[in-house]
């Protein structure tokens, strides 16, 4: 079945088929009825919405406009920066965190429940609150920096670097719990055995990590890594709600800046075309998670 | 968080002698720095809701011009508009709320039903031979949902379903299913195929076989997608903002985001209701927390 030679040809891994039964015929419509629903839903509101995308985008023309557009150029990197610093940062820390979240202390699993409601909050009222924490020098961030350390923080939406910046710090926040509790589930995986292995050979603390947990956790850092940067590249609510583009569209990412194609400036194949750009990355970042997705079950 | 049985660290203890146990020192450094790191992370992440909170609760909603860390006269009078749709962007509020409401369960009950046939087709029933059939739903992440909002506002019309809470259901469930099956898949190796094929023997069709054993076995990470599908819902607000034209199927979410449409709108009650629409996924995620830990497992069980 899976191209992917196990290591113990004889003893199956748990959901791992027996080799050599293939499946009868009336199994066969059996299976085609239980994924007719998600084939359903794939074909109409996966294929089709996509395959009018593209047609109403097939115009070469519409991606020299693109690229001879100053905004366009801007939003690529912008959306470069957005993703490439706000997954990185946000699933190394995750990794590091799961570390205090596996441990067993009460406060430890109180504190779990509260960085975890991070996740829970709805994306509006979680953003908006960040673009009023923020706003100019009266937010309540701006406000805590005064009183605590006599420092007049900068007005964060009037600089392009600093308004993307925010914006990849909400989305951290917004999202990290929810990678940490994956990476704890993850680390909750990995036998005891092998901890006390390596504790006899004097691997603890710094190099535990580094040497033991970190490389079983390869394969899961490596999908959960695509997986967020599919999603981020997509994410609209954070800019469209955090800085608001501000200043002056320049902190706009992809997802953004489509839309504002689209409705502000009435030109939806231009909108369409803005987004549909970035599928020649997409699509191979998708291919290679689902190779990966596929060997994370052989591992070990 | 033993490390190893305190036998085997003996000799090394003799190395030691003025530090005494290294093992009970470096677990006392670890507890003191799991400490510090608590702490920020405790701020880290309710910084945000005090902030909503400060806003709610200021008389004149205009706290973030005053820069104080406290609203001098606090009030619950944005909280008694929002609930009595006293203001115009909150209008009909219940409404309103009633249809978010039904939006997020339709995309969990949906996504956890087609989900869970899908995963079982693709994963218990040989259907899906190789890495590239066997995955295929997460090819879908690679077309973001906001990537296809205007496609798809087109392709909807045609379905007849323009200004229809089922548009942004069907959406909702386009983006939640994929991740749903991905996590079903992998859970589902810990169920043994042995049930299965006994089940066969005693003669149980596929349907019996998904029904009495697969989805009971299954529960933990069911309830895990279902609360990932409700939670996923309840954060979209692009495809309820772009599908959704008449007052009558508006949404929390889109209310909301409207206050940013007016230069002096009273944003006390625009943090009053986006506290209110928090509320209850942030109640339903912490009751089924004990649940969901569960389904977590993107990796799926190792050893």
């Amino acid at each position: 079945m899976s191209s992917v030679p196990s290591a113990h040809p004889l003893s199956l891994n748990p959901g791992e088929y027996p080799p050599g039964r293939r499946l009868q015929r009336s199994e066969l419509a059996w299976a085609l009825a239980f994924l007719a629903p998600y084939l359903v839903v794939f074909a109409a509101f996966v294929v089709y919405p996509v395959g009018h995308g593209l047609w109403i985008a097939r115009d070469p023309a519409l991606y020299a406009e693109l690229f001879a557009d100053q905004r366009y150029l801007r939003t690529v990197v912008n959306t470069v920066l957005f993703v490439g610093l706000g997954v990185n940062l946000m699933m190394f820390a995750a990794v590091l965190l799961s570390g205090l979240f596996v441990r067993r202390e009460w406060w430890v699993r109180a504190l779990l429940a509260v960085y975890l409601t991070c996740w829970a909050l709805p994306a509006v009222p979680a953003f908006v609150s960040f673009h009023w924490m923020l706003i100019g020098e009266q937010g309540l961030v701006n406000g805590l920096l005064r009183e605590l350390f006599g420092v007049e923080g900068p007005i964060w939406f009037n600089d392009r670097w600093l308004a993307l910046g925010c914006n990849i710090i909400a989305y951290v926040w917004k999202w990290m719990p929810f990678w940490t509790v994956v990476f704890v589930a993850g680390r909750m995986a990995i036998p005891q055995e092998i901890y006390e292995a390596a504790a006899v050979d004097g691997a603890t603390g710094a190099r535990r990590f580094l040497h033991v947990v970190f490389p079983i956790l390869a394969n899961l850092y490596l999908v959960c890594t695509l997986l967020a940067t599919l999603w981020t590249v997509g994410d609209f609510n954070t800019t469209y709600l955090v800085s608001i583009g501000a200043p002056a569209r320049s902190s706009e990412v992809l997802a953004t800046l489509g839309f504002h194609y689209a409705f502000d400036a009435a030109q939806p194949a231009l909108g369409i075309a803005a987004t549909m750009s970035a599928l020649p990355i997409l699509v191979p970042v998708a291919l290679v998670l689902m190779r990966r997705l596929q060997a994370g079950g052989v591992q070990l | 968080m033993s490390l190893a049985s305190p036998r085997l660290l003996r000799p090394s203890e003799a190395v030691w002698p003025l530090l005494g146990r290294p093992h009970r020192l470096r677990r006392r450094l670890g507890t003191g720095l799991a400490l510090v790191v608590g702490v920020v992370m405790l701020i880290w992440s309710l910084l945000p809701t005090y902030n909503m909170l400060l806003i709610a609760l200021d008389a004149e909603g205009d706290t973030e011009y005053s820069g104080t860390l406290w609203p001098a006269e606090p009030t619950l009078d944005s909280f008694r508009v929002v609930m009595a749709g006293d203001y115009w962007y909150l209008e009909h509020f219940w409404h309103k709320f009633a249809n978010s409401l039904f939006i997020a369960l339709a995309t969990m009950v949906l996504t956890v039903a087609i989900g869970s046939l899908a995963s079982f087709a693709l994963g218990r029933m040989r259907l899906a031979r190789g890495w590239l059939l066997g995955n295929f739903p997460v090819v879908t992440y690679a077309v973001p949902a906001s990537f296809l909002v205007i496609p798809f506002y087109r392709v909807v019309r045609e379905y007849g379903l323009s200004d229809s809470l089922w548009s942004v259901i069907a959406a909702d469930v386009t983006f939640a299913a994929p991740y749903a099956i991905l996590i079903l898949h992998q859970y589902a190796r810990l169920v043994p195929f042995e049930l299965d094929e006994a089940a066969q023997i005693d003669g149980a069709s596929p349907f019996v076989v998904y029904r009495s054993i697969y989805l009971p076995l299954m529960a933990p990470a069911l309830v895990a997608v279902g609360t990932f599908a409700l939670l996923f819902a309840w954060n979209e607000y692009l495809y309820q903002y772009m599908l959704l034209t008449s007052d009558r199927n508006m949404t929390v979410a889109v209310a909301i985001a409207q206050f940013f449409d007016a230069d002096e709108a009273p944003w006390n009650h625009m943090m009053a209701a986006a506290i209110v629409y928090a509320l209850p996924p942030v109640a339903i995620f912490l009751a089924l927390r004990r649940w969901t830990a569960a389904g977590f497992s993107l990796d799926g069980p190792r050893v």
